[in-house]
């Protein structure tokens, strides 16, 4: 059965309280998950209280506070802090988002910061993504052709055909929308999750691809594809403004296109 | 612990070339649903339910008892399909699964049958 309460090592209890403020006048509460797999304890959730005025606008700066003045063994990915890299990808104020690009000031009270949600945790607010990189691997993303290339130039594309492939490619696999999908939290071993299917999409629609048939062969299943039931958690959630629950319903309608 | 490697656990047992049909059938079942449920609360809620004689009267009306039978066909028909996907969602375990399944698959057809023989009896005046 789908498992509707977590595990019993996986329950979050109460942590500790670090009052980092020194008295500030601007001050927030940062309510962080801590799970340290090697301790062989339930995972809590930690709360700082920082001067945020010593520190940049957006969530990432205040976990990069924290972890620098506060507390090292704080663990999260981060890499480029403006949006395009995907790492910092966690549950920020109960959505999932990228911390680099979520003010602070955007959020009411406290700050609460999860990992993103149903994925194993490797530490804090690491999860592993194994399986959600193994997805999109599944789906091919690279271009498959029969033509030969042109001898003296690359494949053409028509401003037209490129507008297609603009949004979809935008995509910087940050798993904020697999993970918001109940259906991707009870389904991820089977279901591709909106991440991989936008990918997929992205291949679908270039003008260039000659593996369309394939590769609509490849989607067409009760579990890979159709475990969508448009609860469109993808498009509230991603970060980019891209919209994966379109990017599906016109793999559905490409479907029933070919059959009918 | 299983060695096997992320992506060959991804491609499984591979795609099933199937869905398209049952995600079509629900479709048309539900725009079905839509103009016979229409039909339905319109049409029942000028009949004054509580009188047997009329409800009698109601389903003994040839129009009346084919589009009766199609309602019951189609709400069948489109419950058979939402209920399985649900299974598929919430039910992993093999076992319950298939049960679960088959359990669901004899019920509609029961619910089916059992609702046409109705309308066919009280319609044919048996």
């Amino acid at each position: 059965m789908a498992e509707f309460r977590l595990p019993p090592n996986s329950r979050i209890r109460k942590g500790r309280h670090i009052d980092a403020a020194n008295g500030a006048s601007n001050v927030r509460r940062f309510a962080v998950y801590r799970y340290d797999p090697d301790s062989g304890e339930n995972p809590r959730v930690d709360t700082y209280s920082i001067d945020v005025d010593g520190c940049g606008p957006m969530v990432l700066d205040a976990l990069i506070k924290i972890k620098n003045e506060v507390d090292p063994t704080l663990t999260f990915r981060r890499s480029c802090r403006e949006g395009i890299c995907g790492s910092c990808a966690m549950n920020i104020d109960g959505g999932n988002t990228l911390a680099c690009t979520r003010s602070i000031d955007s959020i009411k009270g406290d700050v609460r910061i999860y990992p993103l949600p149903h994925m194993p945790v490797v530490k804090d607010l690491v999860p592993d993504l194994t399986n959600f990189y193994a997805q999109y691997a599944s789906i091919k993303p690279w271009l498959q052709t029969r033509t030969p290339p042109p001898p003296d130039r690359e494949r053409l594309q028509s401003n037209d055909d490129q507008e297609l492939i603009n949004e979809p490619a935008a995509c910087i696999l940050c798993a904020c929308c697999s993970t918001s999908c109940p259906s991707y939290w009870w389904n991820s071993d089977r279901y591709l999750g909106p991440a991989a299917l936008l990918a997929a999409y992205r291949w679908l629609v270039d003008s260039r691809d000659e593996a369309t048939g394939e590769r609509l062969d490849e989607l067409e299943d009760p579990f890979r594809l159709y475990r969508c039931h448009t609860i469109m958690n993808c498009t509230q959630t991603c970060p980019k403004d891209l919209n994966p629950a379109q990017a599906i319903a016109e793999t559905k309608k490409m479907l029933a296109e070919r059959r009918y | 612990m299983s060695l096997r490697a992320p992506l060959g656990r991804v491609l499984g047992l591979g795609s099933a070339k199937d869905g398209t049909g049952h995600w079509w059938a629900q479709r048309v079942s539900a725009v079905a649903l839509t103009f016979l449920g229409l039909w339905f609360v319109v049409r029942i809620s000028a009949v004054s339910i509580l009188d047997y004689g009329k409800v009698v009267e109601f389903v003994g009306n040839p129009l009346n008892s084919v589009l009766l039978t199609l309602l019951c066909l189609a709400a069948a028909y489109h419950s058979y399909l939402g209920v399985q996907v649900v299974i598929e969602d919430y039910v992993h375990a093999a076992g319950p699964k298939v049960v679960s399944l088959i359990l669901s698959h004899f019920a509609h057809i029961i619910v089916a049958v059992v609702s046409i023989y109705a309308i066919l009896r009280v319609g044919l005046g048996a």
